[in-house]
């Protein structure tokens, strides 16, 4: 059984992890060195403190998302002056709106703001599109330093999850206020069928007037969603919805039920649902799978069930929903985020996902995303512990709570290694925890870059799991010195070659990243070598690197940084690479380069037997860029 | 690591030349705002000033009293936590109890700010009762604080995680009650918390149910 494994393992870490905590807690309190510790806080003004990576541009909240009264969020609303006319984001700050007419009707007030809270990034080609509670913004990121505002669109409910596939755009909506219509007034009625809550699919053929084709009503509504594509399957594309609010009522939606002994209950179960690319308007739920059954129940709350449960416990709750759910279809995995549980799940046919394996964390956190490496051998789960409202990257904060947790995958089961929490203490003033980030494409590591919210972002390197560190990061202070204004990056990703910022309040932010002893430039270039036509980060595509000469530098690199390269070999790799590089087509010193590639290839071929750990694998990494780089030459 | 202070300047220079581009793209009319219409529909267009117009999503009376309230219950959980360290002699439950404390003490922040941003009367923390005198949906009577309070050992760990389920499981109770009146729970904040109450309440009911049953049958021969 499964489950004692893991409560042994549990309860032996748990008990070293109190020591641990108060120790890291101390170090990491201590460490007043850290440029972001007590960075000045603003709106458009907030100090700022950056490492390997840099602001290339930052594109403010467009008209229509923020509050023209308080585009800074409304920290002491009574006190505001009175309604000012819209003069944008960038020409109110926060001190001029300090004081003002505490008689104003509170009915009268816009909303919050995180009524406009940006949320997750889609990419297709040149286009990010970026979501929001209140709908979503389209950019054109052709040229990433001038990126550019295409349209935005107005669709409020909740959080604005984005998925991307062709003409489509996927949208996830969990609000009771959210409506069928896209109407901004709200639904009163607690039962009414104007309410929409679940997954939006919007027709993106004109990125300038998109419209809706097809709303796929579900019980719970969608807080996420994530794309399958059926490698044998051209005509479907299929959508796994999480849900985590409340059970709609049965009378709004036929078929929902929060019963927990109803074999049909809505509890226990994420949504799948089928949409026809040809016809996307008859999207449909074909299956709503009891991914947490006892396999030898079949009791659809299976996970925590552990027998007689005792006085008092009649209604004792189990695993019931995933928050959110990463697919690998070439691998035929998903890592689900459930609550208390990560869950392995296998998923080569879409519509019935099978568990192959679950874990139980150590330390009280409740996963809430997860990420495979590249090669599909781990898996970092994020905590975000406190819904991502709230400062949880304090000093009295456990490093273990509202972090990142690696497992490997070791014969199809998850097995612990370390967990990663944000390096710099942060205020109260700032929303903080582990939230949505993706793979860096740098070959021959596992590297990620990764919101933190108002920590800003932090790109670390996991290779050796059971030691992450970080290598890079970016952060501003507080949106407001006194009062904690939701803000920072909701996601932080890569995409062709740069890192892009969903800022809750202050907007799109573009990165790029910069070399230093923990990454080369020719790592860099490698990773923006891979070029992606279509990005939705919780539905992994295996990376592949074509050979090229910055590939084999950036692996010599690796090597030399590891100690894993005799000098003269690393000269001689860098002396061919160079002559590569001054060959034109149809050069006639190319079969001789061509000869000598392959020939040290074979030679670096016979040294991977004396190296170690990494730089096995990377020797014959480089071995096999030669001879690729060979190939294309002959 | 090098750390670099960025040259702030020169950041917002860039800022403030990539919103003009925004700005003059399209005919000189800007990005549209666009809202679709119910599938099928076409879209349209709309101004700035429709788009922001969140006057019928306000917070409602029905709003400031499920606030109000779980302030109290917040603290009632605070008050059970607080129990722990001296009398639990399991790391496990003083993890457990230290998660409960951090995200309930800052939820109780949460809301004591929302009310204040609001103009509405904050409760004291000790306002555990109804006004007609009946205890909300998962409090624990006098006594059965009492009796929580003396047991130690095995027997606490036990009676406080029972207490604890049924404690959450108000919680749940008091998030249907909003969300079944009519106007409530439209507004973002209330919104995000009643569905984060309900997701994280339930999660950690769910791993106080498991540790129930580890703890039973450990106690069984």
């Amino acid at each position: 059984m499964r489950i004692v494994r893991v409560t042994v393992l549990f309860l032996f870490v748990a008990m070293p992890l109190i020591g641990a905590q108060s120790d890291q807690q101390r170090s990491s309190a201590a460490d007043q060195a850290d440029p972001r510790v007590g960075l000045a806080a603003g709106f458009r003004d907030a100090g700022m403190a950056a490492s390997n990576m840099e602001l290339v541009i930052n594109l403010p909240k467009p008209e229509g998302f923020y509050d023209p009264e308080a585009p800074a969020g409304r920290p002491r609303a009574p006190q505001d002056p009175p309604a000012a006319p819209a003069a944008g984001p960038d020409a109110q700050t926060q001190e001029l709106s300090a004081q003002g007419q505490p008689e104003e009707a509170p009915a009268q007030r816009p909303g919050s703001g995180l009524s406009f809270t940006n949320s997750d990034l889609a990419f297709s080609g040149e286009h990010l599109f970026m979501g929001n509670y209140h709908g979503f913004n389209v950019y054109n990121v052709e040229d990433a330093s001038r990126a550019e505002l295409l349209s935005s669109v107005v669709c409020p409910g909740g959080q604005g999850d984005l998925s991307v596939r062709g003409d489509l755009l996927f949208m996830s909506v969990q609000d009771t206020r959210a409506r069928l219509d896209c109407g901004i007034q709200g639904v009163e009625e607690p039962v009414s069928a104007e309410r929409f809550r679940g997954v939006r699919i919007f027709d993106i053929r004109n990125l300038r007037n998109p419209t809706q084709v097809a709303a796929v009503q579900t019980c719970r509504g969608s807080h996420t969603h994530t794309l399958v594509v059926d490698p044998d399957d051209n005509a479907n594309v299929y959508v796994y919805a999480s849900g985590t609010g409340a059970v709609r009522a049965g009378e709004e939606l036929a078929g929902c039920s929060d019963t927990e002994g109803d074999p049909d209950t809505a509890l226990f179960s994420i949504d799948v649902i089928q949409v026809p690319l040809a016809a996307p308007e008859n999207a449909r739920i074909v299956n709503r799978p009891r991914i947490f059954a006892d396999s030898e129940t079949g009791t659809i709350s299976g996970l925590w069930q552990g027998g007689d449960h005792g006085r008092g416990t009649q209604s004792s709750r189990e695993t019931r929903q995933c928050h959110d759910i990463t697919t690998y279809p070439e691998i035929g995995l998903a890592a689900g985020a459930c609550s208390g549980n990560g869950i392995l799940l296998d998923i080569s046919d879409p519509v019935n996902p099978v568990r192959l394996d679950y874990v139980v964390d150590q330390s009280f956190a409740f996963w809430h995303s997860a990420t495979f490496s590249n090669d599909g051998t781990k898996i970092v789960f994020t905590d975000e512990w406190g819904g991502g409202s709230r400062p949880r990257c304090r000093s009295i904060d456990p490093p273990a709570w509202g972090a990142n947790a690696i497992f490997d995958i070791v014969d199809g089961e998850m097995e612990f290694r370390g967990y990663y929490k944000l390096p710099a203490v942060q205020s109260e003033q700032e929303n903080c925890v582990a939230h949505n980030g993706s793979l860096i494409p740098v070959p021959g590591r596992d590297i990620m870059v990764q919101g933190w919210y108002q920590g800003g972002i932090s790109v670390f390197d996991f290779t050796d799991s059971a030691n992450p560190v970080e290598i890079a990061y970016f952060d501003r202070g507080p949106v407001n010195a006194e009062d904690l204004i939701s803000g920072g990056y909701w996601s932080a990703y890569w995409y062709n070659g740069h890192i892009y910022g969903a800022e809750i309040a202050r907007g799109l932010d573009v990165f790029r990243l910069t070399a230093s002893e923990h990454l080369s430039q020719n790592e860099i270039g490698a990773a923006s070598l891979v070029l992606s036509e279509e990005t939705n980060v919780q539905h992994q595509e295996r990376i592949v690197w074509p050979p090229s000469s910055t590939l084999a530098r950036a692996y010599l690199d690796q090597l030399n940084r590891g100690s894993g390269i005799e000098p003269q070999r690393a000269d001689a790799v860098t002396e061919i690479l160079g002559r590569v590089d001054q060959l034109g087509s149809g050069d006639r010193g190319a079969a001789t380069v061509v000869a000598e590639l392959e020939a040290l290839a074979t030679e670096l071929e016979g040294h991977v037997e004396e190296a170690v750990w990494l730089n096995v694998q990377r020797l014959g990494s480089l071995a096999d860029t030669l001879r690729g780089i060979a190939t294309t030459l002959r | 690591m090098r750390a670099v202070s960025v040259p702030i300047v020169a950041v917002f220079l860039l800022a403030v030349v990539g919103t003009t581009s925004c700005h003059t793209t399209g005919a000189g009319t800007g990005p549209p705002i666009v809202q679709p219409g119910a599938p099928g529909e076409p879209s349209r267009m709309i101004t700035a000033t429709k788009a922001v117009d969140l006057s019928r999503v306000q917070h409602t009376a029905t709003d400031v009293r499920f606030m109000q309230r779980m302030i109290g219950h917040h603290a009632q959980a605070l008050d059970m936590t607080a129990l722990v360290p001296t009398r639990s002699s399991r790391e496990d439950m003083q993890m457990f109890a230290l998660r409960i404390k951090l995200s309930q003490e800052d939820e109780i922040k949460m809301m004591e700010d929302w009310l204040e941003v609001r103009g509405e009367e904050i409760p004291g923390v000790r306002d555990h009762h109804e006004s007609g005198g009946t205890l909300m949906p998962g409090m624990l009577t006098a006594k059965e604080i009492n009796r929580l309070r003396e047991a130690t050992g095995a027997v606490f760990d036990r009676l406080f995680l029972e207490s604890m389920i049924k404690h959450h499981e108000g919680a749940l109770i008091m998030v249907d009650e909003l969300l079944s009146t009519a106007g409530a729970g439209q507004e973002t904040i209330i919104a995000a918390f009643a569905s984060d109450v309900v997701a994280d309440q339930r999660a950690e009911m769910d791993r106080m149910s498991a540790m129930l049953i580890a703890m039973l049958k450990e106690q069984q021969p």
